[in-house]
């Protein structure tokens, strides 16, 4: 069996920043595997680690970079890692399709046998790659999962779905699918000192759209990102000011005077 | 070409707000393309929902009579059969658990640009769609440059439309046998029981990722005694399995109305706003001046919690 996960790169907004253009200022971004993928990771180890064979690979579209991220994954028990860029991959400016269409030929030369994918990424927060390649491959699918059961044959995969408001919906998904998980699903490892090592000599191979047997077009978004500003803060909050004893002070006369403290 | 497809959402009988939110952001799209406002109700008692989503700004509703709840195949295909039907410019969901589970296999299927998780639409010549990204710290504007496109819409960003109206209901038919579909729901279950229930809690001290380490909740816990506080959480505590997931407040968690919120340590990430901003008083205790609790806070105190919650728990021993 072949689980391939998809891990992406994501930038963080350091809490004081500047925005050039549009974009935050390189320098008050900060990169780390996007936390949803740690858990999609974790979801694709174990299951390697519960049935024989199972061969975990993960894919990431992202700049040489990108490579340390990947290493991490790799460290946490990915047998090998494929990255995808090239200058008109850098060039453009990926929407949903595109990411689409570079998964999907990476899963033509890989066939999975399950796709595993973070439900979002943390900085632009699209939500919609992994159902929108399931769609494409046809495979089958389950987004916003947080519980996972396989049946002993792989054929069929129990998932919940966490829905809103406390309510989890049980669902059966045949394999091979795309399945978007959702964190909590389990409690992702740290990467032990051993598998730093061993990561160190893993495969990252990197593939451009040549490679993948598309051209330029395949990234051609008709997406494109015009502004990018601070929302007005909407605060009209009163601020304690002092120290934390003079703050608490004042807080601790708030929660007397609305009467919920318990005296 | 200057119609829009709105995809309505509900759950276990009942149609859910982000529907009545849809057709609000739905009209005023189709006000700014000069077209009409398509609504389409799958699955279910679509009769019914269809009477209550009988609202101003709809000039017609399509029932699919369909499959008992929520499955994606149905509602991907269903849309598209429906999008291929009436051919509008746009087809508008919601951001929901379903919406994720849907919208993007609806999008790939047609070949439409999509836009996830807008919070503002306007046209003119050209969709120019608000969305956040860095976690709420900014917001930007995105064109897009091809017609018909799809966009899900996040919820409690539009107010919801509640005058209602005679709209003609017209059914679609589309074949669905879901023991064909590679998905099948086989029922729901409720989370998050336990002995403590915070929706029914007058004070609430809630703590968020600030906490740093388990080992320190023990800090809140001293907190919630001294002032006979329940304590909840946001969702990285729960999924860290530090609280049980009944202390969860949030759009997946518990929604709460307390008297008073104290959240710590908490930024106000929008699913986890959507779960308290009943509350009648929300203080906030976070080192982020730019944290987006603050915007609805009413009392803040920027600072370090591990300096602040001690002294505040000093006041009431």
């Amino acid at each position: 069996m072949k689980i391939l996960v998809t891990v992406k790169e994501v930038a963080e907004a350091a809490d004081d920043f500047e925005i050039e253009g549009t974009d935050i200022g390189e320098q008050f971004l900060e990169y780390d595997l996007n936390e949803w993928d740690d858990y999609a990771v974790e979801a694709a180890v174990q299951l390697s680690e519960e049935y024989d064979d199972v061969e975990v690979v993960s894919a990431t579209i992202g700049p040489e970079r990108a490579e340390e991220t990947i290493r991490m994954a790799l460290a946490k028990g990915v047998d090998r890692a494929i990255r995808v860029w090239d200058d008109d991959v850098a060039a453009a400016d990926l929407d949903v399709a595109a990411k689409t269409r570079l998964f999907a030929s990476v899963v033509e030369d890989e066939d999975p046998d399950l796709v595993l994918s973070g439900v979002q990424a943390a900085d632009d927060g699209f939500g919609a790659t992994g159902v929108s390649l399931a769609d494409d491959i046809g495979f089958d699918w389950a987004a916003v999962v947080n519980h996972l059961e396989t049946e002993d044959d792989l054929s069929t995969a129990h998932v919940h779905r966490e829905l809103e408001g406390g309510v989890e919906e049980l669902t059966d998904v045949d394999l091979p699918a795309v399945l978007t998980i959702q964190t909590g699903l389990n409690e992702p490892r740290y990467a032990s000192l051993r598998g730093i090592r061993q990561a160190q000599s893993k495969e990252i191979a990197q593939f451009g759209l040549a490679d993948l047997g598309l051209d330029a077009d395949a990234v051609r978004s008709p997406l494109s990102r015009t502004e990018m500003y601070e929302p007005e803060t909407e605060s009209d909050a009163t601020y304690f000011d002092g120290s934390a004893d003079d703050q608490a002070a004042e807080l601790a006369d708030v929660l007397r005077e609305k009467g919920v403290v318990a005296e | 070409m200057s119609d829009v497809l709105a995809v309505a959402d509900h759950r276990r009988g009942v149609v859910r707000d982000v529907s009545l939110e849809l057709v609000r952001a739905g009209r005023e799209l189709a006000d700014d393309l000069g077209g009409e406002l398509h609504l389409a109700v799958i699955a279910g008692d679509v009769d019914g929902f269809a009477d209550t989503l009988s609202l101003e700004g709809v000039d017609a509703i399509h029932t699919v009579d369909a499959g008992e709840e929520f499955n994606h195949d149905l509602y991907a295909g269903a849309t598209a059969a429906l999008f291929e039907e009436l051919a509008p410019a746009a087809v508008l969901m919601p951001n929901s658990v379903n919406g994720l589970d849907y919208a993007p296999a609806v999008a790939n299927s047609l070949d439409l640009p999509l836009v996830a998780d807008a919070v503002g639409l306007s046209y003119d010549g050209g969709l120019e769609a608000t969305r956040e990204m860095y976690g709420s710290k900014v917001e930007t504007t995105v064109e897009v440059s091809e017609e018909p496109f799809a966009v899900t819409v996040r919820s409690g960003e539009w107010p919801a439309v509640e005058e209602t109206a005679d709209v003609p209901i017209e059914a679609f038919e589309f074949d669905f046998d879901e023991s064909t579909s590679g998905a099948r729901v086989r029922g729901f279950e409720e989370v998050g029981a336990g002995d403590v229930d915070i929706a029914d809690a007058e004070f609430l001290v809630s703590i968020g990722r600030g906490i740093e380490e388990e080992e320190n909740i023990e800090l809140i816990e001293e907190l919630a005694e001294a002032t006979g506080a329940t304590l909840s959480s946001s969702r990285p505590i729960v999924d860290n399995g530090w609280l049980p997931k009944n202390r969860q407040v949030g759009q997946s968690g518990k929604q709460v109305t307390p008297d008073v919120y104290l959240a710590i340590g908490i930024s106000g990430a929008v699913q986890h706003v959507a779960g308290m901003k009943g509350a009648e008083t929300i203080i906030a205790i976070n080192t982020d001046p730019n944290a987006p609790i603050f915007d609805i806070a009413d009392y803040g105190i920027v600072g370090d919690l591990f300096d602040v919650v001690p002294a505040l728990t000093e006041q009431f021993s």
